[in-house]
């Protein structure tokens, strides 16, 4: 990450905020958006030109599930574990997931390709149980699909 | 080119289905109709146990019963001619209504033009001319209460927020949908941009308000991108800004987002999080509509409750209010899913029942398996086993049997889902989602969710239920905002229901629903086993052991209790226990 061009991405959103009260989530949503996580750079950048302390923009950061303190895979995979989704056999999706790439919920593998995270609700209960990679949404999925899921992505990793 | 879907609706006559294909098919060849028309064999067509069905697309008749003789009069009439065969079609009372979700998929969202053509913006147009206390007026007849789950009438929200002196006041779209199981309002929000924004903007001059916020989550990318889309459109016609519409009426929109926090639906939540803030409740009073954001009167209103708006303005007060039943008068926009054939956004009037919503609409569960209850109001509800569905649809109707109407998530749960689970899972759900503030939600919560865990292990007591009551009370009656006081809900109303079930876990050892993997062992009937070995094949603990003579076994010692075995196994051979 180039420091300089950090500190200018955070000056472009700050200034596109400044003007609004209760700023300080919206800032926060553009920066993950430009980096897919919140780098603590950024936030002590966030700190200096919004001018408020570093412990209230992490008073806010940890709050928020949304937000992501470490960089993510190359790959996201989300489980949904919302109620359509568990009750049609989600856990054994994340079971499979876990036990084919070694990974945790909420980390990411060793090599850096997928990050595993489990989410309340993807707002399509009607696909239940639904998994997705970045914006591809699998739905229906059973235990058996995952390790071709997993295999497709790892595939196109391979390729490049 | 017409297509023809068929299904064998029950299930049986897996033969007789494909000699209908068959038949039909060469039917048509024989007239010269191939290019004409496709018979497609489809998965599920909607309808249920009514012997083989036939859809014809794109008329979109269903017919059912069908047997080989009369494809002859199909092809004759519906094909050839595109007319019903009227015998044959489905007797089917729509009993759906569209109000809150009327454009969604009949619109293009992203077009204004669209919107306009299907009366958008006139009732918005007529609330300008009617004046705030006429509008308030109108609400109040239409009867229409807040859909996102407490009911509290709009019209009085309305009305004590303009009661309020102030030279600033804001309404707030509350998009913080949360409730795992429910998506009516990305749906809407998704689906049919404008009429929410108009609804918003009558509010707004209901009460006298300049300024609206959208509130939406963060995860609902799309539904953000279409609602700001939808209010630079509006900016640029005139329908936002100052003099709307060539009235005095000065209206601003802009969007907030939600960061991954179900306390935020909570009012004083969601405001302290539009300020930027963790999204910590505050006690109330003041209340929202006295003070809220920025110590200014709010009003916050649903995504639903604002689509309904424009209608009801469009249409009167007193046409709306003839929908659904006293005191509950509208539609409501449910999100049938869980063990339903039909899962889905279904929108009905007040007052159906909810075995017609679950059975009528939904197609009942899955593989004649039996149900068991529907879950309704997500972590804040409770459970309404089966013996009654016949209760009517409305706020208090649902609140009688300890459930809620909710946001509208209905959750359908089958023989095979277990009480103790599920009100694990919510109350799992409440307590990772507690912001920590008050200590009732926060330890409460907690170690309810530690007596469940128990439970669910088999090494729950007697005494364990009646702490989970006690603490839910005081949960109840303690916590200081709505996720708090409703954590216990889902864990009180299986209590009440399903009490044998609970005493099963804790006397008996045993999970009735073989749910509770600590509780349940596999074992395989030798007699019934043919050695097919899949079961071996599919376990991830290489429990199972045997060749296709000595037939399978599965050492207890090894075994996981994964049930995989179970599912996997076609002669019924894995016992389960």
């Amino acid at each position: 990450m180039v420091v300089e061009n950090l500190v200018n991405d955070v000056k472009e959103v700050v200034t596109r905020w400044k003007d609004k009260e209760g700023n300080l989530i919206m800032i926060l949503h553009d920066i993950q958006d430009r980096y897919g996580y919140v780098p603590r750079e950024a936030a002590l950048e966030v700190s200096r030109q919004s001018d408020s302390p570093l412990a209230r923009i992490y008073e806010v950061l940890t709050f928020y599930n949304y937000f992501k303190l470490q960089p993510p895979g190359r790959f996201n995979i989300s489980v949904c574990l919302g109620t359509a989704c568990y009750l049609k056999g989600a856990p054994a999706l994340i079971d499979e997931i876990r036990h084919l790439l070694h990974v945790e919920e909420g980390a990411t593998t060793k090599d850096g390709i997928f990050h595993l995270q489990i989410v309340r609700c993807l707002g399509c209960c009607g696909l239940a149980p639904v998994i997705t990679v970045d914006e591809k949404v699998y739905s229906a999925v059973k235990r058996a699909d995952v390790a071709g899921i997993i295999a497709e992505h790892s595939k196109a990793v391979s390729k490049n | 080119m017409k297509r023809i879907l068929i299904q064998d609706t029950n299930g049986d006559q897996k033969k007789a289905l494909r000699d209908f294909s068959v038949s039909f098919t060469t039917q048509l060849r024989e007239r010269g109709l191939s290019d004409a028309a496709q018979v497609v064999t489809v998965a599920d067509i909607g309808v249920y146990n009514k012997g083989i069905v036939a859809k014809i697309l794109p008329e979109g008749f269903i017919y059912v019963n069908l047997d080989a003789a009369r494809i002859g009069e199909i092809i004759e009439k519906t094909i050839q001619k595109g007319e019903k065969v009227q015998d044959l079609l489905l007797d089917k009372k729509n009993k759906q209504m569209r109000l809150g979700l009327r454009n969604c998929g009949v619109i293009d969202p992203e077009s204004i033009e669209e919107y306009i053509a299907v009366d958008g913006y006139q009732g918005l147009a007529k609330a300008l001319a009617m004046g705030p206390e006429k509008v308030i007026e109108e609400m109040k007849k239409a009867g229409l209460r807040g859909r996102g789950g407490a009911g509290f009438p709009t019209w009085m929200k309305w009305n004590i927020t303009r009661g309020i002196k102030g030279d600033l006041k804001y309404i707030i779209c509350n998009g913080d949908e949360g409730d795992p199981g429910a998506y009516m309002d990305r749906s809407v929000l998704e689906g049919d941009p404008h009429s929410v924004i108009e609804g918003m903007m009558i509010g707004g001059l209901a009460i006298g308000a300049t300024q609206g916020i959208f509130y939406i989550r963060a995860e609902y990318p799309l539904a953000v991108a279409r609602i700001q889309k939808a209010i630079d459109v509006c900016y640029t016609k005139g329908l936002l800004g100052k003099n709307i519409l060539g009235s005095s009426f000065n209206f601003d929109i802009e969007i907030r987002l939600g960061a991954g926090a179900f306390v935020c639906g909570e009012e004083t939540a969601l405001i302290a999080s539009v300020e930027g803030l963790r999204g910590y409740p505050r006690p109330r009073p003041p209340f929202p509509s006295v003070k809220g954001l920025w110590g200014k009167p709010t009003v916050i209103n649903n995504v639903e409750t604002l689509a309904n708006i424009s209608y009801i303005l469009f249409h009167g007060g007193e046409a709306f209010g003839k929908i659904g039943v006293e005191g509950s008068t509208g539609t409501k926009v449910f999100a049938l899913t869980g063990k339903v054939r039909n899962s889905g956004l279904v929108e009905v009037p007040m007052g159906i029942t909810l075995r017609e919503i679950v059975f009528d609409i939904g197609g009942g569960v899955f593989e004649n398996r039996k149900i068991k209850a529907i879950q309704t109001g997500g972590p804040s509800g409770g459970v309404i086993p089966e013996q009654f569905f016949d209760t009517p649809v409305g706020y208090e109707s649902l609140q009688k049997l300890g459930s809620i109407m909710g946001s509208g998530g209905m959750i359908v749960l089958d023989e095979n889902d277990c009480a103790v689970d599920i009100s694990k899972f919510y109350l799992g759900f409440c307590v990772d989602e507690s912001c920590g503030k008050c200590a009732p939600c926060r330890i409460g919560g907690t170690q309810m969710l530690v007596i469940l865990k128990k439970i669910s292990e088999g090494k729950g007591t007697e005494d364990d239920l009646k702490k989970l009551e006690q603490i839910a009370q005081a949960m109840q009656k303690a916590s200081l905002c709505g996720l708090g006081q409703t954590a216990p809900n889902p864990v009180l109303s299986t209590l009440k229901y399903f009490m044998a079930e609970y005493r099963a876990h804790v006397i008996d050892h045993k999970c009735p629903s073989g749910k509770c993997a600590s509780l349940v062992s596999y074992s395989i009937n030798k007699e019934k086993c043919t050695g097919c070995g899949m079961c071996a094949r599919v376990c991830p603990a290489d429990a199972i052991t045997g060749t296709r003579q000595e037939k399978y076994t599965i050492d207890a010692a090894k075994c996981i209790s994964c049930g995989q075995c179970f599912d996997v196994c076609k002669f019924t051979a894995v016992i389960r226990q």
